[in-house]
């Protein structure tokens, strides 16, 4: 897989480390009452057959957070942003 | 039919025209009293043990593929029972003791070979961990041994000793602990299984599961509707996908993990063994092939292979261990689906919906607890509770 970082250009999946899921959200709060938000977001996954969007961490690179979006059967990855724009766009469509 | 000397015989002097197929072709019926998604070895298992256990025969295994397509033949082919947590270790040890005995039990050879899996340490601090977790093994009854390096070189004198980064200072020795034939395993199952009055449906994919108040109807597939009493899935490697069906979320990813066979070679490695500075392990089939593997390829996956920086990583570790494998070559490499569940912990259990058991999440150990696994799945849908070997 080669994944296209939007600051280094096509680099080789070695160099990146995988997060997971970045459709996740980190709860924001602390208190007990929100004790399922967090178990939602620490256990569990859609898992997708197919598209499917991930937080990579360029440690080879740039050492950017990135959001890259890869199909997950066929391991074509169609693109990457940094997590930054990743957020921000998602805060726009919240 | 009974496999023995005396119908080996027979079948021979009769130019082995007269065997019988290992298992019949049934198509489904309307309904079963348990219907359990997939054919692999879990779900094989647990239908053995639903019939030889708990009597209970009007079972049918679904397959969307073809009898034992998964996992169950894309393993390294490794048994063993060594681990440490309270939890973990009665567990794994019923597999062992179930997979002792499995070809009598099963009558179909399935070349159990227990000749010993060893976890080299490399580290002071690595020989400290390992001394524990064998005494933690030998409290749970399991048999553990601490060699030291000598006893090591004893055993296999060709491995790198004083590697500059990764010199071996001893190891942890399971001798109970080997390799069994893995497809063999789904055979020996079905065959037990199917002569027991269990329905195995191959190419037969479920689409759905229909749910009414809470408890389950039965599922619709591209061979039409089943009617069931309980549904268990087995399907380890799509759990999330089959699991969605009952709407259902899963603490799971699905993550590829490769494996890989050498040329044949004359006999060279004769345990198990495993690099404990790095993810390898390897032993030697009866074909003379080296089969190893490594690390998951660490991003999800549902392609059954893997990348190539994985293969070379795989191959490093193993040349740092033994350098004579530098001028070996690899013949062929595979890759599994893995329900890498958020805790290592694989399920066996009940769920919130009346009749629908799942058995997921076996991360990447699922084929040593195949016996286990199948057992344990076998006393929870039976009883409708999980076995105390099972329960969280």
């Amino acid at each position: 897989m080669l994944i296209p970082c939007p600051h280094c250009g096509t680099r080789p999946v070695e160099e990146f480390t995988f997060l997971g899921d970045a459709s996740v959200t980190r709860p924001t709060s602390n208190d007990p009452a929100s004790m399922e938000q967090w178990y939602d977001y620490v256990y569990l996954r859609a898992n997708p057959r197919g598209r499917f969007a991930e937080f990579a961490h360029h440690s080879g690179g740039c050492r950017a957070w990135l959001v890259v979006t890869r199909n997950t059967e066929t391991h074509e990855v169609y693109g990457a942003v940094t997590a930054r724009d990743y957020a921000r766009a998602k805060g726009a469509k919240a | 039919m009974r496999y023995n000397v005396f119908s080996l015989l027979r079948n021979s002097l009769s130019g082995h025209k007269n065997w019988q197929p290992a298992w019949r072709e049934p198509e489904p019926k309307t309904e079963y009293d348990v219907v359990i998604v997939g054919g692999g070895g879990h779900g094989l298992a647990t239908a053995y043990y639903l019939a030889k256990e708990h009597g209970l025969t009007n079972v049918a295994v679904l397959e969307k593929g073809w009898l034992g397509s998964g996992n169950i033949g894309r393993n390294t082919t490794i048994i063993r029972s060594n681990y440490m947590l309270p939890g973990n270790n009665p567990f794994y040890e019923w597999s062992m003791k179930l997979w002792e005995n499995l070809e009598q039990d099963f009558n179909f050879n399935a070349m159990v070979s227990q000749r010993g899996v060893l976890n080299l340490c490399h580290t002071d601090a690595q020989r400290d961990a390992f001394a524990r977790r064998g005494n933690a093994m030998r409290i749970d009854g399991v048999d553990a041994e601490l060699l030291d390096r000598e006893a090591v070189r004893e055993m296999y004198p060709f491995f790198d000793y004083d590697n500059a980064r990764f010199p071996i200072k001893g190891g942890l020795l399971q001798r109970r602990g080997g390799t069994v034939r893995h497809d063999a395993v789904a055979w020996g199952y079905a065959r037990g299984a199917d002569s027991r009055g269990v329905d195995i449906i191959q190419h037969c994919e479920v689409k759905g599961i229909r749910i009414e108040n809470g408890k389950v109807l039965g599922v619709d597939t591209n061979k039409g509707f089943i009617r069931c009493k309980k549904l268990g899935l087995a399907t380890a490697g799509n759990s999330s996908e089959t699991a969605a069906m009952a709407g259902m979320k899963l603490p799971i990813e699905s993550h590829v993990l490769q494996a890989f066979v050498s040329e044949g070679l004359k006999p060279y490695i004769d345990g198990v063994v495993t690099f404990g500075a790095g993810h390898f392990y390897v032993s030697q089939s009866d074909k003379g092939g080296l089969v190893f593997g490594g690390d998951i390829d660490s991003y999800n996956s549902y392609a059954r292979r893997g990348n190539l920086p994985m293969v070379e990583h795989v191959v490093e570790a193993g040349v740092a261990m033994i350098p004579s494998l530098a001028r070996v070559r690899v013949l062929r490499s595979w890759g599994g689906i893995m329900d890498m569940s958020m805790d290592g912990s694989p399920i066996i259990d009940k769920t919130h919906i009346q009749g629908l058991y799942l058995n997921a999440g076996w991360c990447y150990g699922g084929f040593k607890a195949t016996p286990a696994s199948g057992w344990c799945f076998a006393h929870t849908i039976a009883k409708d509770e999980p076995h105390k070997l099972n329960a969280a």
